[in-house]
């Protein structure tokens, strides 16, 4: 009786109840012969059955769904003894939830079960029984309910291609709404966890604080325990990260696009484009070993040779393999705005007797700086945002500092490590994580929001 | 009008001006052209480098190392009451029954039979643990596949250790291989492993070894002597600092400590060095110690470690009793030199002179390693396999392209076809094309928050990974499905509007059959980029230690890249070619789904 | 063949049967090719896109301190004939010429010269303005800084104000030289262009149908500056207009589908015409 059978019989009665409507509707019209007394063609029909046999009914399970745990759990604790419950920090009041609910699943629990527990389980067990049963008898009604309705509406005049196609576009809507959705999602998730964060932790701390050590939070009775939450040393780390990623990637990135562009013969960019196309498309874990086992090795090595002291998790390795990474991100975004500088700025430079570099340098380049300035910052924006190279080759000691053969940490790195592994939900050390995912969220916002306007309206100007 | 610009003076008229330039600027002009084709050769090197550097560590992973041997399968300890054998037990209660067998003890004497004068509990741990955990697995699938084993001998090739796995490919240490010179005579007791024992050698053939093992003395006395050469450019530099007259307190004291400290190690690597080049030095007898390569002795099928090389005799340990006694003419016996010292391997000398044994004996191999295509994932390098991660790749994959597809083209085409020009479309579009450049981490603590916390979807599973994989990807496909909209030319609209379809049927009937092949070179690239993220996934706990092959979309289950940073964190060097090569597979699924977005866009390519 | 295909395919409405017929007899030119003090030289120049045959043994003269007029239907390739004489067709990378070029003797043609200092004495100015996306003055002093023409900033500052003027642009923008050249209105913008070319000092001032986009009276202002710039430059001049053509030109030249077909004095060909297509064309009857 799950609820994938459920959504599968669904679907089911939808096929069915499309191929009624469209009976039904031949049979009102007076046989195939007379369809043309229709409004709309018998499929309209058809659909109009199947959308109120089954919109309905999928939107009540989806509901259902998303629900019955809840309230289910709700409903058990509210059962238990409420002595059993009362002292219960949230925390081990899901461990008991969990407890519940394995025990009624017919799973092995972790701890040895109290009679209450058990009865609890026993109760948890009636009640999914229930909610099951009552979930299949509501969604069949649901269905044909909806397929009486269709059924009474199918009448000779009735417009059901119009209403088809409304409630087609009421789903279009819904869709495009999701881009909407998802960026309130994702402000609301960060925002409300950091609000949470900022009551135990002074923004101002958190923002100017310079020391970083949220482990010692986990010792939650000892003096002190709320940790440092200083966030200095981690935004200085990412920003040397970039840095030297963008040291690399920018000049790189910018000269082979110039080349590609403007010199390249047709048969070089038939090549060499799609190979640096596959550079953008290489996963960035891949990236990350790279870094880890290949590139920091060598560059410790590099530094042993000239007695240069180059830390194996160096910000150095991880950075130039950021840069390698953004290498084509650059390279294609400068390729397409240099290809929108109109053709009549090039002639007319050529026909002053500019050679093609002095063109390029003096010309092109210039004019396509606001395009190649809102690329470097989408770059910078990726670059910040990037998670895996940094997890796997830069280390995990917030250091405040400028050298790049030192380790330093990131915003993502600390946000994967707080998130991984054990988690308290509600402990602050958890809880900064959403902060730091909050502060990389706006900075980069505020990066792609100023790169695209710009881009944008560097197209504008030659469209 | 002023007649400046054609100045009378012939040398400065711009015509010979601008020759006179000439020069200078195709220099330049070569010089910046030469910038840019080294920066694309830099981006493609860079390519190369990446590629070549995974595969030369992963293309090993491959194939996997196996001994043979003849196991003998006991019926009493299998089988004791027949009830195996006599076949009436269902799937279940066979496997309860094999459950209890101690089948790891049956590898194990199948191992031991092989060197039958290992003797003693250090010994036999040190054998035993050249075969792989998996081996008794093997042998209880054997059984349990076939009945009629039970009470026969059997060769069986069993998983070998992943420390022999990578001796055998070369990662452990290098060998060198010399053919003994002169004539070879043992001394001593030959029987027993670990008995002292004395090699005699005519016309000083040992010489070039003693020399070899001087050389690596003195090579390694230099690289000491590199290394004190940093700690005392430390030195000096925390000494400099101390000469300044306005250093702080704790910053002096830290300065002093450090000082001290290099001092020490200085001091303590000058009295090894000393020793290294005199005992490289010394004209008796070099002993050889466990910090330095380890020489072996190959004769008359048995091995002796050497202990203390002398020009025309040397002592040694017996690590493989040999067949005879007799002296062993020249060129029939071998030294052989393992360059990386015993201290810094994973195999001692005795389980690598055993290991040289059995490939001797041709008993062990390398084949071609099915169960990394057929495993999930294990904590033994020699077990772990991607079908798990391929899996759930798959599982997670199909989801996300079942749920972000019709997503994605129903709003590509409301946002293309008929949305109204307004603040909130405007708003949409804005927002489409900045979540598309929103870090990936960041979706990660979404599907955190909202799916698992807030709407209870089950942590780990394809379900969970596939809908923040569908945010994340929609606006890629958003973005590609209204280019191909757009590239449809507004007269197949008019064409379908003037005979009479509605705005709804135009599009559905005709402009997205056309923006079709559009779509879905968009959605392929959307897969792409889903099938290789991993970031967000950390955040929904996909980073679980998950062995079973996922069954459906709500096991917990990991992905290939998700695999891949796993296996990258995990320390065993065997672990570093099944990372490689889990890459050489995603990498191989990445370029097979581009292309096919390349030809799709080839094929269906139409100009207006 | 190939003429007769690409004849039918541009084919305006009311070209007649006898037109075609005249057409494939057009393979000499009617009129005086030469020039009594020739500055360029142009003999049996043929050019071709990938297979389009867009320029067909084309041989005329250009002559000192003359404006010459180049006219004809669009598509005749009076501008590609153009964009050969300071080698701009080598932008193009399907574009194919063949035939000699000579400026002052020198045969420009050859892969040898260097197109460079060819581009420097023989300047274009084109249909749309194209000023840089930088300051008036910036736009004036490109071509000078890069060939090096000034040694100091004071020269500089004389020479953007002497081709600002011969340009007749000086008055109007000498307030605001640093202001965005694209912040000009349409005329102002050629007349920046002009200027632009002039002040790397070229002999020859090539323009290709340099009014085009502009209104009547910005039209006025350059035809009276073009009528100026003859004193001291040889300017070759493609022009849609025969009313223009006849008022700058001295020569006129008609092409016709890559074909030159009649030259001569301005007056001559816009008063006696001796060709068909030359007449039809000068009276309207097409183009």
């Amino acid at each position: 009786m799950s609820p994938s059978l459920l959504l599968l019989i669904i679907l089911a009665a939808m096929a069915l109840a499309y191929h009624l409507g469209r009976k039904r509707a031949i049979g009102v019209a007076g046989g195939v012969a007379q369809i043309n007394r229709l409004h709309s063609l018998p499929a309209y029909y058809g659909y109009y059955a199947a959308l109120w046999v089954g919109l309905p009914a999928l939107l009540l399970l989806l509901f259902w769904v998303g629900l019955q745990e809840h309230i289910l759990t709700a409903l058990t604790i509210a059962e238990l003894p409420p002595e059993m419950t009362a002292q219960l920090s949230e925390g081990q009041l899901s461990l008991l939830t969990s407890d519940i609910r394995n025990l009624a699943t017919g799973n092995i629990t972790a701890r040895e079960i109290s009679p209450e527990v058990q009865a609890a389980a026993a109760h948890y067990q009636r009640l999914s029984g229930l909610a099951s049963v009552s979930l299949w008898s509501l969604t069949g009604a649901l269905a044909l309910a909806g397929m009486a309705w269709a059924w009474q509406h199918t009448t000779i005049s009735f417009r059901a291609r119009n209403r088809v196609e409304s409630i087609l576009m009421i789903v279009l809507i819904l869709f495009s709404s999701i881009a909407i959705l998802t960026t309130l999602g994702i402000v609301l998730s960060v925002l409300f966890e950091s609000i949470r964060f900022f009551q135990k932790v002074p923004w101002t701390e958190f923002l100017f604080g310079t020391k970083w050590s949220p482990q010692i939070a986990l010792r939650a009775e000892q003096v002190g325990a709320s940790g440092a939450f200083g966030a200095i040393p981690l935004f200085t780390g990412t920003l040397l990260i970039s840095f030297i990623a963008m040291l690399l990637a920018v000049p790189v990135g910018l000269l082979s696009a110039i080349y590609l562009a403007e010199y390249a013969p047709r048969k070089v960019r038939a090549w060499a484009k799609p190979v640096l196309e596959i550079l953008a498309g290489i996963p960035t874990v891949v990236y990350g070993f790279f870094a880890a086992l290949t590139v920091a090795p060598f560059m410790r090595g590099l530094g042993e040779s000239v007695g240069l002291d180059i830390a194996s998790e160096s910000a150095l390795a991880a950075g130039l393999v950021m840069g390698i990474m953004i290498i084509p991100f650059v390279s294609s975004l400068s390729e397409d705005v240099i290809n929108a500088v109109p053709q009549s700025l090039r002639d007319g430079s050529y026909a002053l007797g500019a050679t093609q570099s002095e063109t390029i340098r003096r010309v092109i380049f210039p004019a396509a700086l606001p395009g190649i300035v809102g690329g470097v910052l989408l770059a910078v924006s990726r670059a910040i945002g990037e998670t895996m190279i940094v997890v796997m080759a830069a280390g995990l000691a917030a250091n405040l500092t400028a050298n790049p053969f030192e380790s330093v940490t990131t915003v993502t790195v600390q946000i994967v490590t707080l998130l991984t592994g054990d988690q308290e939900f509600d402990s602050a050390k958890t809880l900064a994580a959403f902060a730091l995912g909050l502060t990389l969220f706006v900075v980069t916002l505020i990066l792609n929001v100023i790169a695209l306007h710009i881009v944008r309206k560097y197209r504008e100007q030659y469209e | 009008m002023s007649n400046s610009l054609t100045t009378s003076d012939p040398v400065r008229s711009p015509r010979a001006i601008v020759e006179a330039s000439l020069k200078r600027r195709y220099a330049a002009e070569r010089g910046f052209r030469l910038l840019g084709a080294s920066a694309v050769v830099l981006g493609l090197g860079f390519v190369l480098i990446l590629f070549l550097s995974i595969v030369s560590k992963g293309y090993t992973a491959f194939f996997q190392s196996y001994i043979e041997l003849p196991v003998s399968f006991d019926a009493e300890l299998i089988d004791p009451n027949g009830a195996l054998r006599e076949g009436d037990l269902d799937a279940t209660e066979v496997a309860r029954e094999l459950r209890s067998v101690n089948f790891l003890k049956l590898a194990r004497e199948a191992l031991r039979a092989e060197f039958p004068d290992v003797s003693g509990r250090t010994q036999r741990r040190n054998l035993d643990a050249l075969l792989s955990p998996g081996a008794p697995l093997q042998l209880r699938r054997m059984v349990n596949e076939d009945p009629t084993v039970i009470g026969t001998e059997r060769s069986v090739r069993l998983l070998a250790d992943d420390d022999v796995d990578m001796f055998m490919k070369g990662r452990s240490t290098p060998i060198l291989r010399a053919d003994g010179t002169g004539v070879a005579t043992l001394e001593g007791d030959l029987t027993k492993i670990g008995n002292a024992v004395a090699v005699q050698v005519s016309d000083d053939a040992l010489f070039p070894l003693l020399e070899q093992a001087r050389s690596r003395l003195i090579a390694k006395a230099d690289r000491l002597t590199r290394q004190q050469a940093g700690l005392q450019r430390t030195r000096d530099d925390q000494t400099a600092l101390l000469e300044q007259p306005d250093l702080s307190a704790d910053k002096k004291e830290e300065a002093e400590r450090e000082v001290a400290r290099n001092e020490r190690d200085i001091d303590r690597l000058e009295t090894k060095i000393q020793a290294l080049r005199e005992e490289a030095r010394g004209s008796d007898e070099l002993v050889l110690s466990a910090e330095a390569p380890s020489f072996l002795l190959r004769i008359n099928d048995g091995l002796i470690k050497l202990i203390a090389l002398e020009p025309d005799r040397a002592r040694g340990e017996l690590l493989v009793p040999p067949a005879s006694a007799m002296p062993a003419e020249a060129g029939t016996w071998q030294t052989l030199e393992l360059t990386t010292p015993q201290d810094a391997r994973r195999l001692n000398d005795q389980q690598l002179a055993w290991v040289l044994q059995l490939q001797h004996e041709g008993l062990l191999s390398k084949r071609f390693n099915v169960p990394f295509f057929t495993n999930g994932t294990s904590r033994e390098p020699e077990l772990a396999g991607i079908a798990g991660a391929v899996l759930g790749s798959f599982y997670t994959l199909l989801l996300t392209l079942l749920f972000s597809f019709p997503i994605a083209v129903g709003a590509a085409l409301y946002l293309e076809e008929f949305a109204p020009k307004n603040r909130l479309t405007d708003l949409i579009e804005v927002n489409i094309n900045n979540l598309a450049a929103v870090p990936s981490i960041v979706f990660g603590l979404l599907g955190l928050a909202v799916f698992i916390n807030f709407f209870g979807v089950p942590r780990s599973t394809p379900l969970v990974a596939a809908m923040v994989l569908t945010l994340m990807t929609l606006p890629t496909i958003i973005i590609a499905s209204r280019a191909a909209l757009k590239s449809v030319p507004p007269s197949i609209r008019e064409a379908a509007l003037g005979v009479g379809a509605s705005p709804l049927q135009t599009r559905l009937h005709h402009v997205l059959p056309l923006a079709l092949p559009g779509m879905m070179t968009g959605t392929i690239i959307g897969m792409a980029q889903a099938l290789g993220e991993s970031a967000p996934l950390l955040m929904i706990g996909m980073i679980a230690f998950i062995v079973d092959v996922p069954q459906g979309f709500t096991d917990p289950a990991t992905v290939l890249p998700v695999q891949i940073f796993l296996w990258a964190d995990s320390p065993e060097r065997g672990f570093v070619e099944r990372t490689s090569a889990a890459i050489m597979v995603l990498l191989a699924f990445l370029i097979l789904m581009n292309l096919t977005a390349v030809l799709l866009r080839r094929r269906f390519e139409r100009r207006w | 063949m190939n003429t007769i295909a690409d004849a039918i395919a541009v084919k305006p409405a009311n070209l007649t049967a006898d037109h075609l017929a005249q057409d494939q007899s057009t393979a000499t030119t009617l009129g005086e090719i030469t020039s009594a003090n020739p500055r360029m030289i142009c003999r049996d120049v043929n050019v071709w896109y990938d297979d389009k045959h867009a320029i067909k043994n084309v041989s005329l003269d250009i002559g000192q301190n003359e404006v010459i007029a180049m006219i004809g239907p669009s598509g005749c390739g009076k501008s590609t004939f153009l964009r050969c004489l300071n080698r701009m067709n080598d932008t193009i990378p399907a574009a194919k010429v063949r035939g000699s070029i000579k400026l002052d003797g020198q045969e420009i043609q050859d892969r040898s010269i260097d197109v460079v200092p060819l581009r420097a004495r023989v300047g274009m100015v084109f249909q749309k303005p194209n000023p840089f996306p930088k300051s008036i003055y910036e736009n004036i002093a490109y071509g000078p800084r890069i060939h090096g023409l000034t040694n100091n900033r004071e020269e500089l500052d004389e020479l953007v104000e002497t081709s600002l003027k011969r340009a007749g642009l000086w008055k109007e923008v000498k307030d605001r030289l640093d202001a965005p050249g694209t912040s000009l209105s349409g005329g102002q913008q050629q007349r920046l262009c002009i200027a632009r070319t002039i002040s790397v000092s070229p002999e020859v001032i090539l323009m290709d149908e340099p009014c085009s986009a502009l209104d009547p009276i910005a039209t006025a202002i350059i035809e009276e500056l073009i009528d100026e710039l003859r004193q001291q430059y040889t300017i070759a001049i493609v022009t849609h207009s025969m009313q223009q053509a006849a008022r700058v030109s001295q020569r006129t030249a008609y092409f016709h589908l890559g074909d030159l077909v009649e030259v001569g004095t301005t007056d001559d060909i816009f008063n006696q015409p001796q060709h068909k297509l030359t007449e039809d064309y000068i009276t309207g009857r097409f183009g």
